[in-house]
């Protein structure tokens, strides 16, 4: 029987439970000296002198580097297509652009010296003005980057257009965009800036022994460390080894590139001794990446009777004040516009912009869950507006299973899906008619807790950046199996799942299979792990060696019992092979591998999958909202999510968990603020409304499993769906729950100040 | 200053600097590293370990505020190869991703069901609003630590 698609125990678990992970600050590296750096406490200045003379005679101070120690190349904007002059210096040189940039190194024999030493460096600033609101920034005389002359780091439709990506056609607006629309609803969305705050900060190690560097590091992509290391101290990739030992989460804000990481090889070069360095939490807040940061002009059109008919979408992405990958996410914004409608005319702009803040990057969903907020918000403001149930609405307009491939009107083709049945399906395990008859209720009673029922249909893409993937299983002389995989979990099980994937081919113990990964030596190529590629790419690719070792054995065997190869049967109980109709003529895993001799019983595959896949699903949230106070209780988190075949259920339950509270925390509580100066007013954890279990409640998930084509698993992703669903639903809970008051909208987060004023609004209104 | 405290069980005698935070003092003196350090508000937890039974965040204790007391870390916590229920119990739950949390948040279940075995999931939830995870939105986690207090009545600790 195959064990693919059970609830197997992780792995993984043990070592956690008893001893604890091995993280890069768990790690003993012998001489190291630690870096801390110094990082303005300015949003926006001219830096017009360092004194490091009292830091550098500090007690233990080996060196302190400011920018202009470091002889390395600026590293050029993270985002294709960004404005080229939009670089940043490793460390600053001349001015600071955002609270928390680097102006200095401070190396010392201890984390503590250095941490006292780095008081001692005397920067004197001289204030610039500040762009910190994105929406200011398009048009604004102040340049976060004054060699640039403009904010705008790109526009999209314009810029794609003119580099040949997009048609020319697509420049501007359809003529006629709302024509044939009874109805025609605008709002503004802000999709606001949150910190991802993984549970382990940042950590960097690295040790030159002659010309190679072995660098440990808290990445999701250890290969692509390798590669910007190479290419940064002009090395051959062959004399790097980069190690992501275990990682404390990611969620898309250690993809890395991060100067505070790479920065730490060229330390200990120039030391010629090793160094290492790990951030604080409250420097984490200011400068890991952060995510979202979306203001979108939405507006939805359609008849009386509820068909949609058009959409725009004008987004203005904060990118920071080093574009990176954040400048990019409204791309995944505009593949995802229309979600699970079919709505036939769309127009879809944005520019991203420079401000004098944290850089933003991939966090969890990275573009899709914005798209997926914008859409679910304004069907139900259309709803309203036109009188009908929302889960109607929904349902008129989703693109129905016999469409499928489904191409958008913005060019996404969406593998397979069953969107109605999880409407239907959330329904009813939700009792949606009981909910809207307590609705109602509650409403003409009057009292000051009101009900609110917040839907969200999504669809989302996943593995979405084309590439292949890495894997190899070689069985070991005992008869175990030795997986490598290019994937790089922090937290989402492959070791346990790719050992399913191999136990269930070769017919072995789970225990018997070993699985390497986040080891550039150990691994020879990889991508990582990220935007819920892993099971569809990485464990495909051990899937499919597996397979291919199976093949191997059987024309081993075969040869060894002088038999045709298709006449050799696996017996997987009893974990051998046999002639067909001879079970005493048999091999074991043992037997053939050591039979292999040099050659050995392994394969390697480099998987490409020929698309993208496209998890979807319907969230519903029930919040009780106190009308007097504005504070929200989530009472029921409803979820049923199908990303195509499940490996392990218990793994991907989990995902979905996760998803769930991240997408939460978002539309009820977190915000990663700045004041008008650039200064951050949420930066450390107890500031920043990082959600606990206290405001959570247990969830309620439901998987389907609509195998996709796209590859031979037929499993999707399901790292982000958690979020990308939940995020609108709890909004919109919150905003039903106010509808009857007359409040139409309130941003995220939906805290209890928003909610209170927005009510107070709305009886101003009255 | 000189400290002498029980870790796990074990009596350590050490030389300390005065400002020594004890979480420091388990990972870097006794290279005790399953005790974390997530935070510097004393918001996570991330380092939580037991003194004299009772749950404290290692982060905010000083080394010297332990001396002559016995601290139990999560190294300590099963008998041999024997896991605690409560370490059992998040492996059954799935109540750990990344494993970061983990520590901490196992320590203070341990204390918390230790105080009031007959709690219910709100207790729970709230017990443990100290203690964040980032990965596993807490639902395994609750189900996990009323799992291991169902034992714990049951006599099983
Ligand atoms: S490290 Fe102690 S509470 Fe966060
Ligand atoms: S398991 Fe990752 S923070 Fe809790």
């Amino acid at each position: 029987m195959s064990i693919l698609g059970n609830r197997v125990l992780r792995k993984e678990d043990p070592k956690f439970l008893t001893t604890g992970g091995t993280y890069v600050d768990d790690l003993p590296l012998e001489g190291a000296a630690h870096v801390v750096y110094v990082r303005s406490p300015m949003a926006h200045a001219r830096i017009r002198s360092i004194d490091t003379s009292e830091a550098v005679s500090a007690p233990g101070v080996v060196a302190v580097y400011t920018g202009d120690d470091v002889d390395l190349e600026p590293m050029p904007p993270g985002a294709p297509f960004a404005n080229p002059a939009m670089v940043r210096p490793w460390l600053a040189k001349g001015v600071v652009r955002f609270v928390g940039d680097m102006v200095a190194a401070v190396v010392a024999e201890t984390r503590e010296q250095a941490v006292d030493a780095s008081e001692l460096v005397f920067v004197d600033y001289e204030p610039l003005a500040v762009v910190i609101d994105p929406e200011a920034a398009v048009d604004n005389e102040t340049f976060v980057h004054e060699e640039a002359g403009t904010n705008v780091v790109f526009r999209i439709p314009e810029d794609f257009v003119s580099v040949g990506m997009a048609p020319p056609e697509a420049a501007t607006e359809p003529p006629g965009l709302f024509e044939g629309c009874d109805v025609v609803v605008r709002q503004r969305i802000v999709n606001q800036r949150v910190a991802p705050c993984p549970l382990e900060v940042r950590a960097a190690a690295s040790l030159w022994e002659g010309d190679h560097l072995t660098h440990w590091t808290t990445t999701q992509a250890p290969h692509a460390v390798r590669g910007s290391l190479a290419q940064t101290f002009g090395v051959g990739e062959e004399q790097v080894r980069a190690i992501a030992p275990d990682v404390g989460g990611g969620f898309g804000a250690k993809i890395g590139g991060y100067p505070e990481e790479l920065l730490v090889p060229w330390i200990a070069r120039r030391l010629d001794r090793p160094a290492r360095w790990v951030e604080t939490r409250s420097e984490s807040m200011l400068s890991l990446g952060h995510g979202r940061a979306q203001i979108q002009h939405a507006e939805l059109g359609g008849t009386r009777d509820g068909r949609l008919i058009a959409y725009k979408l004008g987004v203005i992405q904060d990118s920071g004040a080093y574009p990176g990958f954040g400048a990019f996410l409204p791309t995944m914004t505009q593949m995802m516009l229309t979600g699970v409608y079919d709505i036939t005319k769309v127009f879809f702009t944005d520019i991203s912009v420079a401000t004098n803040t944290n850089p933003t990057v991939a966090y969890r969903g990275a573009g899709r869950p914005e798209a997926t907020a914008a859409i679910e918000r304004m069907v139900d403001i259309f709803a309203a507006e036109i009188g009908m149930d929302p889960a109607e609405v929904r349902r008129k307009n989703m693109v129905g299973n016999d469409r499928f491939p489904f191409t958008t009107p913005t060019g996404t083709t969406y593998d397979v899906g069953n969107y109605e049945a999880t409407l239907d399906r959330v329904l009813e395990a939700a009792g949606y008619a009981e909910l809207r008859a307590e609705q109602r209720r509650r409403r003409g009673a009057g009292g000051p807790k009101q009900l609110g029922i917040g839907l969200s249909s999504y669809v989302e893409i996943t593995n979405g950046i084309p590439g292949s993937e890495f894997g190899s299983v070689e069985v070991l002389a005992d008869g175990r199996a030795r997986v490598r995989t290019g994937t790089s979990p922090h937290g989402q099980g492959h070791v346990t799942a790719w050992s399913q994937l191999v136990a269930d081919q070769l017919g072995i113990a789970i225990e018997d299979v070993e699985v390497l990964h986040g080891d550039t030596d150990l691994v020879p190529r990889g991508v990582g792990t990220f935007g819920s590629k892993s099971l569809q790419s990485g464990g495909v690719a051990v899937f499919q060696a597996a397979e291919q070792v199976v093949d191997k054995a059987r024309k081993l065997a075969a040869d060894l019992l002088e038999a045709n190869p298709n006449d050799i049967e696996l017996d997987k109980t009893n974990r051998r092979f046999h002639v067909a109709g001879t079970p005493s003529a048999s091999k074991t895993w043992v037997e053939l591998a050591q039979a292999s001799g040099d050659e050995g019983l392994s394969a390697e595959v480099d998987f490409a999958a020929p698309g993208p896949t496209f998890p979807f699903g319907s969230h519903l949230v029930v919040a009780e909202v106190d009308t007097e106070t504005g504070g929200v209780v989530l009472e029921r988190i409803v979820a049923v999510d199908d990303a195509g075949r499940l490996i392990n259920p218990l793994i991907a339950e989990g995902q979905v968990h996760g998803g769930l509270a991240q997408g939460a925390a978002q539309a009820l509580m977190e915000e990663m603020c700045y004041d008008d100066q650039g200064n951050p007013v949420t930066a450390n954890l107890a500031d920043y409304e990082f959600v606990s279990a206290a405001e959570l409640p247990s969830f309620e998930t439901y998987s389907m499993e609509t195998p996709t084509p796209i590859n031979p698993l037929g499993a999707k992703g399901i790292g982000e769906s958690g979020t990308i669903g939940s995020t609108p639903a709890v909004q919109n809970a919150v905003c039903d729950a106010l509808l009857a008051l007359g409040v139409r909208h309130v941003d995220m987060p939906t805290s209890p100040i928003r909610v209170w004023r927005a009510i107070e609004a709305a009886k101003g209104k009255k | 200053m000189r400290v002498k405290l029980e870790v796990n069980g074990v009596t350590h005698e050490r030389e300390v600097e005065p400002r020594t935070l004890l979480v420091y003092f388990l990972r870097e003196e006794l290279g005790l590293t399953g005790t974390n350090v997530g935070c510097d508000t004393t918001s996570c937890g991330a380092c939580t370990v037991l003194m004299d039974g009772e749950s404290v965040k290692s982060c905010t204790v000083l080394a010297a505020q332990a001396d002559g007391r016995s601290i139990t870390t999560i190294e300590g916590l099963a008998e041999g190869e024997e896991l605690h229920p409560m370490q059992r119990a998040f492996r059954e739950h799935h109540g750990l991703q990344c494993g970061y949390c983990t520590p901490g948040m196992v320590m203070a279940a341990v204390s918390l069901v230790t105080e009031s075995p007959d709690l219910d999931e709100t207790h729970v939830r709230e017990g443990l609003e100290g203690n964040l995870c980032r990965c596993t939105g807490y639902h395994n986690i609750v189900a996990a630590v009323l799992d291991a207090a169902r034992s714990s009545r049951e006599g099983a600790w």
